[in-house]
């Protein structure tokens, strides 16, 4: 449904997107996932053909966004960060002005908007003021605002931001209940996001693509070997020697002291091996009171910030 | 034509449903008739001061008392139209800029040109709106004057404004469409307007082109010829290219704001 091969847009000398390449299939939702300045809303506004490339093509539908930008314009709904609304208008007025735009026959006009108004659950507010309106409620026009021509394909930068989390749950589930009959491209800083609300993901740091997969995928394929997290009573020196005498530990860091000797040990365990019953049986053996033994596998977080970190920064903490 | 359209309606709507049209009329009406009071006042003071001298000289009175009226009062009117437009203009694009609602409507399927005209055209309705109730004060005239209401001037006269307003409105948009600060704006479309109001005093002096074309270029000179009734092809032309020119400026304007950085 989209394809994107070596998109650049620079600025002067700033490459804001460079060299980026990626495609999103029909009914797939796609995550957008990068820190503030990556790239995510350049790139958006050049796929909804709000301004041009440097370079590179991009297709949406089949269709080249600048050379036949109408066509691509008329089967994407946009929602850009903030949401574009006009405080004057009613939210129905709002509504039948964006389908008019968006070249929606007369007839089918009020069709539309009753369908996109009720996926946003705002039919009681269909004659209120938009600047009455609350953030998150603002946000729903918004989103009724990409949905009211029915588009293909739906590209929504940041749609969750500044809201609460109730909020933010109902949009997620309005944007996973949209997938299927369209297809989504979403953009967010926020990583639990990813996992809940997209099929892939596309990480970009400094206008590059980091990586490229699903979140399972991604989480599994950068956890390298198993963390196990230990909570024991011990003197640090003993429990250090002890849990270093078992086969495939690697790494034994002492993470905190709880009150008096009770200790904070991570452990990692070579790719494929689970230590936790050798690590127990150490302990036990010692006879040192054992609190919790967990495996932890690397949250997206970690995955995020070990692809988009310098390998220069990355070294200091870990050492 | 759909797309023009809904851009008109969506700016009138703006217009009518907040306090700006009303306002603007407003206080519009309150200066006109002031001043249409105090132009009326005057005139028939000067034309029974000309009534006495002429019955003391002997000789026919030579004074067309209704002429003199429409005249002074289409000269104030093009006055007013300077210190409104900007007002008008202002926040045509810098508001929509600064809401991000540009974005909506240029990933719309819509070209520019619909998004420009429909805006320019919905000012100009605004400002025939605006100007229509003046109409009313010649009621007066019509009932009392001697010799009759001169209509050709009167047609003329609404005619030279709504090209004269048409003008400043063509140039006031395209001021806003280069800025997000609707201060600036007014302020520039100000200035502008009043630089091309009297651009031939910089000519006056000379007989040469120059000051031909300078003379030619002001947008007041043309106005006058429609004040004294006289409606002028070359007048027309020059209005109409003012227009057409401005409107193209914005176009290009509102399309250069997908290379700017914002």
């Amino acid at each position: 449904m989209i394809e994107v091969q070596d998109l650049t847009k620079s600025y002067g000398s700033v490459k804001a997107v460079d060299d980026i390449s990626f495609t999103v299939n029909k009914g797939e939702i796609l995550g957008f996932l990068g820190p503030n300045g990556a790239g995510k809303t350049t790139t958006m506004r050049i796929l909804t053909g709000y301004m041009p490339a440097t370079s590179g093509t991009a297709r949406v539908a089949g269709f080249d966004v600048s050379r036949d930008s109408m066509e691509v314009r008329r089967r994407i709904g946009y929602l850009p960060e903030n949401p574009p609304l006009y405080p004057d208008m009613t939210v129905e007025t709002y509504l039948d002005f964006v389908a008019r735009i968006k070249q929606i026959a007369p007839e089918r006009r009020k069709g539309r908007i009753d369908d996109a108004l009720g996926k946003t659950n705002l039919e009681e507010r269909r004659s209120e003021l938009i600047k009455r309106l609350s953030r998150g409620y603002k946000q729903r026009v918004g989103l009724a605002q990409a949905l009211v021509h029915d588009p293909d394909v739906i590209i929504l930068d940041e749609p969750t931001v500044g809201l609460d989390p109730k909020q933010i749950i109902e949009v997620r589930n309005l944007i996973k209940g949209l997938a299927g009959n369209h297809t989504i491209i979403l953009s967010t800083h926020i990583l639990p996001e990813v996992s809940m609300t997209c099929d892939r993901v596309v990480i970009i740091n400094k206008g590059k693509v980091a990586a490229v997969d699903t979140p399972e995928n991604l989480t599994s394929q950068l956890k390298g070997g198993q963390k196990i997290r230990i909570e024991a009573e011990a003197p640090e020196k003993p429990l250090r020697d002890a849990l270093a005498e078992i086969p495939g530990a690697s790494r034994v860091v002492v993470e905190s002291q709880r009150t008096g000797s009770r200790l904070v040990v991570t452990v990692e365990a070579a790719q494929g091996k689970d230590l936790r019953s050798e690590i127990a049986a150490k302990i036990v053996q010692n006879g040192w009171p054992l609190f919790e033994l967990r495996g932890v596998s690397l949250s997206l977080e970690e995955i995020f910030l070990e692809l988009t970190t310098d390998d220069s920064a990355h070294a200091q903490p870990a050492s | 034509m759909q797309s023009l359209y809904a851009i008109y309606r969506k700016e009138m709507g703006h217009y009518f449903v907040s306090p700006i049209a009303y306002i603007f009329i407003g206080l519009f009406l309150i200066l006109s008739a002031f001043f249409f009071n105090v132009i009326l006042t005057a005139v028939i003071k000067e034309s029974f001061q000309m009534e006495m001298q002429s019955m003391q000289m002997g000789g026919a009175p030579g004074f067309d008392a209704p002429a003199e009226v429409m005249r002074a009062f289409f000269g104030l009117l093009s006055t007013l139209v300077l210190f409104f437009t900007p007002i008008l203009t202002m926040s045509v694009y810098a508001e929509e800029r600064k809401r991000g609602t540009m974005e909506l409507l240029m990933t719309s399927p819509i070209s520019e040109l619909d998004i420009v005209l429909g805006k320019f055209l919905a000012s100009l309705s605004l400002f025939a709106i605006m100007l229509l109730p003046t109409a009313s004060y010649l009621i007066f005239m019509v009932v009392h004057s001697d010799p009759m209401m001169p209509w050709r001037m009167v047609v003329a006269g609404y005619a030279g404004v709504l090209l004269l307003g048409g003008s400043l409105l063509a140039l006031g948009s395209f001021v806003s469409s280069l800025t997000e600060n609707q201060l600036i704006a007014a302020a520039i479309t100000f200035a502008a307007s009043l630089f091309i109001w009297v651009i031939d005093i910089l000519g006056r002096d000379s007989d040469s082109v120059v000051g031909a074309v300078l003379h030619y270029l002001s947008v007041i000179r043309h106005y006058e010829d429609f004040t004294r009734g006289v409606i002028d092809t070359s007048s027309l032309i020059y209005y109409a290219s003012f227009i057409v020119l401005f409107i193209f400026l914005t176009v290009r304007s509102v399309d250069s704001m997908r290379w700017r950085r914002a």
